[in-house]
């Protein structure tokens, strides 16, 4: 039976083979259209109307995009944002895939006792809901009946605490810490994995080199596991430029205190739902929804072209 | 987004199902976001009228507040909403209105009930149609834990001045947060803060018509007033006051931590449940000013589908929520929601009941960003939660504040660009 179906697979004539890879093909593409390709262009469209009063869509061209960028009612909360988002990568890429990569590398050391109970309690967070990540935080950090001031009294550092969430110079930096400590499971697992993927005989001739633990993971192993960080790090950018939800549930849409921790997410929220009064503007919202896809692809690119052809080299 | 396009498609299917066992004369349906209030309607207020109109049947179905507004217009776009819409205040069901979806109320007898500021929220700018008979109003003031005035010797204050000397009374005991109000929320500080002291600097109305009107600017001394006094609350915030949340609030004077609470009428209920002796003040006016002006702001009207089924039968119920019977029922059931109309209401929930004696006392206003002024861009609601609450932290001047607000304004609104 199977050999017969072999025989018919490469003797298959040109409609058939085109038949078939039509049925494996279609459902990838179909989804794919309708819930990636066409709300994507179907926002991009969006973006290049503008709504009358009484509701009527007329043509605008770039106008969005030129008031967007070029009036101040709308250039300030934008280009404010823009800042305050990669402060937010900015922070993730300095301290979340720093301790990631720590972690892992620690986590792939085979003397290490209890290394999948710690594996599992640091991945932990990364499946929790936002809003309870949120929720949890907020009681942790509030200055009402918080525990973190006690913490930080108990070991005489009650001067450090503030009303972090409050403050508009610290709000978007513990905010940062938060989601840091939330996702912080997702370089290391990722760069665990690469570091369990190097072949053993090259860590042994290492050692049989004289190296110790400490060269052998900057000479042999990290030069080896680069892409896997490349990758670590594209996620976190694309992520954390689509990020929204961590910041409205600590901060509400208004992303407070005076904006100091609105990112292009939760403005991009405002503009097209609204907010309490302001009436919802799907196209001025598609508009920065259009300008993050942008700057999101702009950062792909340069991470392509620039940064992956030059690690490439150090692979495998 | 996908999700919420669902639901909508759901619930109007929901609609449809609901209009065939509708459509026949004596029934009527009602389209409202208040599912917490579901009990009482299905329980007190329908019973009631259908005890005095045996021959039509109403049916409550509430929606979640959240898709009320996209759920409601898919519904009346596809032809199957129910005969009786909640009206949410101003622009929402004035777009309605101006669709088509609403349909004008001069005609109904009871609407002699309302006066011209209970039906402003539902209004055409000429102020010539009303088309929801206002419903439900909610007034801010001051909730106060009585067993702490006691131990401390406090009494109610009458003015502004006394209220600060109360306030610093406590904060020399040290025992209890003076003033309970956070400003991580923002819509606190604006809401509980700015509106509802603000009517006895702009008095009220007067000056709330004079913003829509161009003839007063933000930048006058009555509002940047306002924001001063907002001010001189600071030092008796609890604290940590910068990123203490709204919950965190009602939570700190539900427990007795706490002395003064600045309020919105609905959180009686919320203290009720949680046994705090409250006793309540109204908003102190500047010493000298013999006048008082309170927040009283409609909140929740109810008005009529055009394209109803069930027209007569739904202008018969319309009516009798204009009437004393609804007022009272209405009242007692939703002890910090008042009725709207100019009948007198015994309420007997006591500081609910000391809230409404305001309204013989003082006059009353709304929220001055709610009729027209927050329709443009910036957004003026959203500018006054940012700026009461950078105000109230120390960030920002009241003078900036003002002059943030009328900048804003100045941008987009005609009358205040002369």
């Amino acid at each position: 039976m199977a050999d017969n179906q072999q025989v018919e697979m490469v003797g298959m004539n040109r409609s058939a083979y085109w038949r078939v890879l039509a049925f494996f093909l279609a459902p990838a593409v179909v989804i794919y259209t309708l819930f990636s390709v066409y709300p994507l262009l179907a926002t991009i469209f969006d973006s290049l109307y503008q709504r009358q009063e009484g509701g009527a869509l007329t043509y605008n061209g770039l106008g969005n995009f030129h008031t967007l960028l070029t009036d101040d009612t709308w250039s300030k909360p934008f280009w404010n944002a823009f800042r305050n988002n990669i402060l937010f990568f900015i922070i993730h890429m300095c301290v979340q895939n720093p301790i990631g990569l720590a972690l892992a590398a620690l986590l792939s050391l085979k003397q290490l006792a209890f290394r999948n109970t710690y594996r599992t309690l640091i991945f932990m967070p990364t499946m929790l809901s936002v809003v309870i990540i949120g929720f949890v935080w907020q009681l942790i950090l509030s200055p009402l009946w918080g525990v973190w001031k006690l913490f930080l009294q108990a070991l005489h550092l009650g001067f450090l605490f503030g009303p972090y969430l409050g403050e508009e110079h610290i709000a978007l930096l513990t905010i940062s810490l938060v989601s840091v400590w939330q996702f912080v499971g997702i370089p290391m697992i990722l760069i665990y994995t690469a570091l369990l993927a190097i072949p053993d005989d090259l860590v042994d001739a290492a050692t049989v080199d004289g190296l110790n633990q400490w060269q052998t993971f900057f000479h042999v192993k990290l030069p080896l596991i680069w892409p896997t960080i490349g990758l670590v790090s594209v996620l976190t950018f694309v992520a954390n430029f689509n990020a929204f939800d961590l910041i409205y549930v600590m901060e509400g849409a208004l992303a407070g205190p005076n904006f100091t921790s609105d990112i292009m997410g939760t403005l991009f929220y405002r503009t097209f739902f609204g907010n309490q009064l302001q009436p919802g503007d799907p196209t001025m919202g598609s508009t920065i929804a259009t300008m993050m896809f942008l700057i999101i692809l702009m950062g792909l690119l340069v991470y392509l072209y620039v940064i992956q052809r030059r690690i490439q080299r150090y692979s495998f | 987004m996908l999700k919420t396009t669902l639901k909508v498609a759901c619930l109007a299917a929901l609609g449809v199902c609901a209009m065939a066992a509708t459509a026949s004369a004596g029934k009527l349906t009602i389209e409202s976001w208040r599912n917490d209030d579901a009990a009482i309607w299905k329980e007190q207020i329908i019973p009631a009228f259908m005890k005095s109109h045996p021959d039509i049947d109403v049916t409550f179905s509430p929606i979640p507040p959240k898709d009320y507004n996209a759920a409601l217009n898919a519904k009346l776009e596809g032809g199957t909403a129910g005969d009786i819409i909640t009206c949410k205040p101003f622009d929402a069901s004035l777009d309605l209105f101006n669709k088509g979806f609403l349909t004008s109320l001069n005609d109904l007898p009871n609407m002699k009930n309302f006066s011209d500021v209970a039906k402003a929220a539902w209004t055409t700018d000429d102020g010539k149609t009303t088309f929801c008979v206002p419903m439900g109003a909610v007034i801010h003031g001051f909730i106060y834990n009585k067993d702490i005035f006691k131990e401390l010797s406090l009494t109610e204050p009458k003015t502004e001045e006394e209220f600060l000397a109360t306030l610093e009374k406590i904060k020399k005991d040290g025992k209890y947060t003076p003033l309970v109000m956070g400003t991580k929320d923002q819509w606190e500080a604006a809401t509980m803060g700015f509106q509802n002291i603000g009517p006895n600097y702009w008095k009220g109305e007067d000056g709330r018509k004079g913003l829509i009107a161009g003839t007063q600017k933000f930048t006058d001394p009555v509002y940047v007033n306002t924001f001063k006094a907002l001010a001189k609350w600071a030092p008796y915030l609890g604290d940590g006051y910068k990123a203490q949340a709204y919950p965190d609030s009602q939570n700190l004077f539900g427990l007795g931590k706490g002395a003064i609470y600045a309020a919105g009428s609905w959180d009686i209920s919320t203290f009720r449940g949680q046994n705090v002796p409250m006793g309540a003040f109204k908003a102190p006016p500047p010493a000298g000013q013999a006048d008082c002006y309170i927040s009283d702001h409609t909140d929740i009207g109810i008005g009529m589908n055009a394209k109803g089924p069930n027209a007569k039968d739904a202008k018969v119920f319309l009516d009798w929520i204009g009437s004393d019977e609804f007022a009272n029922i209405f009242a007692n059931a939703l002890p910090g929601f008042y009725p709207l109309s100019n009948t007198k209401v015994t309420v007997k929930d006591d500081v609910a009941q000391t809230f409404v004696s305001w309204r013989g006392q003082c006059k009353s206003t709304i929220r001055n960003s709610y009729q027209i002024l927050s329709r443009g861009q910036p957004n003026m609601e959203n500018d006054l939660w940012n700026v009461s609450a950078q105000v109230l932290n120390g960030a920002m001047t009241p003078e900036a504040a003002a002059a943030q607000i009328q900048d804003g304004l100045k941008k987009w609104y005609a009358p205040q660009q002369k």
